[in-house]
């Protein structure tokens, strides 16, 4: 019924609409068309000036709505630079912005059709054209030269020392390996894959490498400590997107991935900083992988080395799960610490 | 240049045949012939824009209705269930609809709307009125290209009534979802009749592409060198050239989509375990198909927008009564673009796991494309300066026009950046961008181009007060529908959720998805008003009274108020000048078919 009554009040105002429409346009007719012209002008121009001043405040209005909504500070050490290079691509594009649309609107009000005014013949002026093209090319080098210094920085190696965290992506959850006390990962194959074996990565018991595995249903890590993710799909294409860390990067079938950072902030630290007793790092899937992608939620949980280590201890091993019978833990050899070589694949 | 003399006295013989075929037979008034399989280049535009129009309705209430969901996750709607059925038990529409009406939208806009819709229209409508020939090189590829177009619109039409719903995984389409049945509903035969539906429409676009080419190129009227050509000309000829040589890169890798669906290969595919079973492809790369696409997809928006810049610099010339400032800069940054447009395609996949190195280059590139799109700006700006502006509808979305190409361009500068994209990639942000860039910008230019050719395809007016009521609403609902969506891409909102709800970093936008979704319902319904006006005025506009309503100096307005088929009664006029003498040596405007003067000044 109320859509019923909504459809009839637009159909209303359409008709409305169009009858003023109508008229107007006999009234302009009887008026004379030069007469016409000149009140639309007049109409139109003083729409632009306001649409104009509007907006800006405008945008200025809705930068004090929104601001406080969107990240704070980046919550990776790494994540600074992108945060700096955002500022001074705002500060570049910002004054572009406002200077261009002021003289935009500022030029249609200002040379709007006039009695006796003549337009002014000018085709063209290479010097204005060297300059605006020029500028542009120098503010662009500088954004890019800045761009690509940050870029190398953030695809570089990890740290030799960083900590290793394996993140598969399938519809619609998120399967996460940590290599165990050896610091390495086991080799997988997807096709060992096998849900009821409790072995959804398809882990090759074989491999001495993978015993000392066990999955998690949730990412820890220690604060101020470097972590290298090594990220997969098993079926589709996923995205392991950090928004508060400002890191990205795809989850491929076939193709392994990789990306690190360090975690500034403990989630504790961040309930305080942001007020929000809410708050989680998430995990949000940022690549279209089917009907769950919207659902297809990770948690991070960033905490000091000793609550980690609380944690790590009661992680149980993915080969136990999978060996449920008398299986004995293997041997790990727990002196040596061994960097993360083995990205987990073949 | 004697060649070319030779090429127009040939020419002109071919017209002077055809001359006397139009007086003697008028066998054109058959209905079939006449407005189904037309070979009129004028009639073909017609049904380009009709049919692109009709698409834009189903293409933007689409995206209505996934506002609705955005904006209102948690209200029922029972109309949705009684027009959609299983899709929206209850009222409110499943994820698998959501995500089929997201990428019909997508599909619909970018492809059918501002591809075919917006230079199938004016390509094929001005292209021979500007450059002064009868029609197009090709009349009947012309009418092919059409109905492949319209076969195309039929496939994609019926994709959206089978069982297990239309495609779903996005208008980019990418697999392995796509490749994979079992992967999602909608790449089971949704994806089948996509990639019919498309490929069927590269062929009407290569059609269309390869005759605008060859007509802007071979049939000129005599005196129209290169250089005296409208921007227009110049922007479908650029556009023209990006389309023929992307879509069939595009093809290839549909082509390959297909084989990887039915024929067993592994182009895209590899360690894929799916619904319980590991499949047995290996060693292909998805990563492959998105290299295919985005070297299309990246000239396609191009493809969008160079004819819009093309029209926009018209209208704004026409309108302000001065020459376009910097015609040779203008047609250079086209140059530019067309070229850079092939060479940035990989800022699309930044995040894939791309080469850092091979990155950086495209990274170079993408924001060198920034350069000649700042010239043509400033170049839009310095022509109005110092104008004697006429708020027409048209001019007015060409204002329109700049201001948004300003608006989204600049955000491309944030984007281009590849360690900012890192953050802002595949978020609302991306959204903002490209919506305003393209989606309003496009449209933007559309609306103009209609507005001011109207009197040219109808021999009627629009009507004006409609036309100013629609230009606002527009212009103001689209900064309030885009701009608020960069704040929420800033804090990594992500596009293409169904519901933001469980997520604690991206639930704050709540009130702010309500307001969007409720301004693009007015806006939808002020499209529909324009959508009125354009159908009622086409029966009951005001009649033109004069030949050339906008005293315009090109071509076009030389032919008669309803021109025939053939174009000019008589001779096609010889050109003398460039198009863009407006206001020159104290007159309003010199027609190009005015011979130099011996006093005149030279410009
Ligand atoms: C100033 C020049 C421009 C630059 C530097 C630029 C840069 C970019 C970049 C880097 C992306 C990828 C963002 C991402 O997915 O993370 C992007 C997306 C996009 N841009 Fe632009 N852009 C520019 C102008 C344009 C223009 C003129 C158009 C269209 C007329 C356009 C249309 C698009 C579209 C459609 C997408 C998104 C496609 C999708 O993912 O669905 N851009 N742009
Ligand atoms: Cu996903
Ligand atoms: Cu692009």
């Amino acid at each position: 019924m109320s859509g019923f009554l909504a459809v009839l009040v637009i159909v209303l105002i359409f008709i409305v609409i169009f009858q003023i429409a109508k008229a107007s346009e006999y009234v302009s007719i009887l008026k004379g068309e030069k007469k016409a012209r000149q009140q639309s002008n007049r109409i139109n121009g003083f729409l632009l000036i306001a649409f104009l001043v509007l907006g800006l405040i405008g945008v200025y209005y809705c930068n004090n709505l929104l601001k406080g909504k969107i990240l704070g500070e980046s919550a990776s050490v790494q994540g600074e630079g992108v945060d700096t290079l955002i500022y001074v691509t705002l500060a570049i594009t910002g004054v572009v912005f406002v200077g261009t649309q002021i003289l935009l609107f500022w030029f249609a009000f200002k040379y709007q059709e006039k009695e006796g005014r003549k337009a002014f013949y000018f085709p063209h002026n290479n010097r204005l054209e060297v300059i605006w093209t020029v500028i542009p090319a120098i503010a662009l080098t500088v954004l890019v030269a800045f761009g690509l210094k940050h870029w190398f920085q953030l695809t570089s190696d990890a740290p030799k020392d960083a900590a290793v965290v394996e993140i598969t992506g399938k519809q619609f959850n998120w399967l996460i390996r940590y290599p165990g006390k050896d610091g390495a990962l086991g080799r997988r194959d997807f096709k060992k894959i096998d849900e009821a074996a409790s072995n959804p990565l398809g882990m090759d018991w074989d491999d001495q490498l993978g015993k000392d595995d066990f999955m998690a249903t949730e990412v820890h890590l220690v604060v101020g400590k470097p972590v290298k993710f090594v990220i997969g799909s098993r079926d589709v294409i996923h995205d392991v997107g950090l928004p508060q860390f400002r890191m990205k990067m795809d989850a491929v079938p076939g193709i392994p991935t990789t990306l690190w950072f360090t975690p500034k902030f403990t989630t504790k630290q961040m309930k305080e900083k942001t007020g929000n007793p809410d708050f989680t790092y998430e995990i949000s899937c940022d690549q279209m992988c089917g009907s769950g992608h919207y659902s297809m939620r990770g948690v991070i949980v960033v905490e000091t080395q000793a609550e980690y280590d609380a944690w790590v201890a009661k992680q149980p091993l993915q080969y136990s799960l999978a060996h449920p019978a008398p299986a004995e833990a293997p041997k790990a050899d727990s002196t040596q610490k061994t960097v993360a070589a083995n990205i987990g694949k073949p | 240049m004697s060649n070319e003399a030779t090429l127009h006295s040939q020419q002109e013989v071919m017209h002077g045949a055809h001359d006397h075929h139009d007086h003697e037979h008028h066998h054109e008034d058959n209905f079939i012939s006449k407005y189904v399989f037309s070979l009129d280049h004028k009639m073909i535009a017609k049904q380009f824009l009709i049919t692109g129009i009709v698409w834009a309705i189903i293409g933007a209430f689409f995206s209505v209705v996934f506002r609705l969901q955005l904006g209102f996750p948690d209200a029922t709607f029972p109309w949705l269930e009684s027009i959609l059925g299983h899709w929206a038990k209850g009222g409110r529409i499943t994820p698998e609809a959501y995500y089929a009406l997201v990428t019909m939208h997508g599909t619909i806009l970018v492809f059918f709307v501002l591809t075919a819709g917006l230079s199938g229209t004016f390509s094929n409508l001005l292209i021979p009125l500007q450059v002064g020939a009868r029609d197009m090189a090709s009349p009947f590829m012309n009418c092919l290209s059409y109905w492949f177009f319209f076969l195309a619109s039929l496939v994609m039409m019926a994709s959206l009534f089978v069982q297990t719903g239309p495609a779903s995984g996005g208008w980019t389409m990418y697999p392995p979802l796509s490749a994979l049945g079992d992967a999602s509903i909608g790449s089971k035969i949704g994806v089948d009749l996509w990639l019919i539906s498309m490929a069927l429409f590269v062929v009407s676009q290569l059609l269309g592409g390869l005759n605008y080419i060859s007509t802007l190129l071979n049939m000129r009227t005599k005196g129209m060198s290169m250089t005296k050509m409208p921007l227009t000309i110049w922007s479908f000829f650029f556009t023209a050239v990006l389309g023929v040589l992307s879509f069939p890169v595009l093809l290839s890798g549909f082509i390959l989509l297909l084989m990887d669906r039915h024929a067993g290969t592994s182009f895209y595919l590899s360690d894929i375990f799916i619904a319980g079973k590991a499949l047995a492809n290996e060693g292909g790369s998805a990563i492959l198909y998105q290299h295919l696409f985005w070297f299309l997809g990246h000239p396609e928006v191009y493809i969008i927008i160079l004819p819009a810049m093309g029209m926009v610099s018209e209208v704004l010339a026409v309108s302000s009564r001065k020459p376009i400032f910097g015609y040779l800069a203008m047609i250079g940054s086209l140059f530019a673009i067309c070229i850079l447009a092939f060479l940035v395609w990989a800022h699309h996949m930044f995040v894939t796991g791309l080469n850092p190195f091979l990155g950086a280059f495209f990274v170079l590139l993408t924001l060198l494309i920034a350069v000649p799109s700042a010239i043509k700006v400033f170049n839009w700006l310095t022509t109005i300066w110092k104008g004697n502006i006429r708020f027409t509808p048209a001019s007015l979305f060409s204002i329109g026009f700049v201001s948004t190409f300003i608006s989204g361009g600049l955000t491309g500068i944030w984007l281009g950046n590849s360690s900012i994209d890192i953050h802002l990639h595949d978020t609302y942000f991306v959204i903002a961008h490209f919506h305003i860039v393209m989606g309003v910008s496009a449209f933007f230019g559309m609306f103009a181009g209609i507005y001011h050719w109207f009197p040219k395809m109808y021999g009627r007016f629009m009507n004006n007060t409609i036309g100013y009521i629609h230009f606002w609403v527009t212009l103001i609902g689209a900064y309030l529908i885009f701009w608020p969506m960069h704040y929420e891409g800033m804090a990594g909102m992500p596009r293409r959720y169904f519901d933001y709800s469980s997520w604690t970093s991206f639930n704050q936008f709540g009130g702010l998805n309500q307001f969007i979704s409720i301004v693009v319902i007015l806006v939808f319904a002020t499209q529909l008003l324009f959508v009125f006006n354009f159908f009622y005025s086409i029966f009951k506009g005001r009649k033109l009274t004069e030949q050339n309503p906008w005293k315009a100096t090109s071509l076009e307005w030389t032919t008669p108020i309803n021109p025939g088929h053939g174009n000019w009664p008589g001779e096609i006029p010889e050109v003398h000048r460039w198009a863009y003498d407006y206001s020159k040596d104290g007159r309003d405007f010199i027609p190009q078919t005015e011979p130099i003067g011996p006093n005149e000044s030279a410009h």
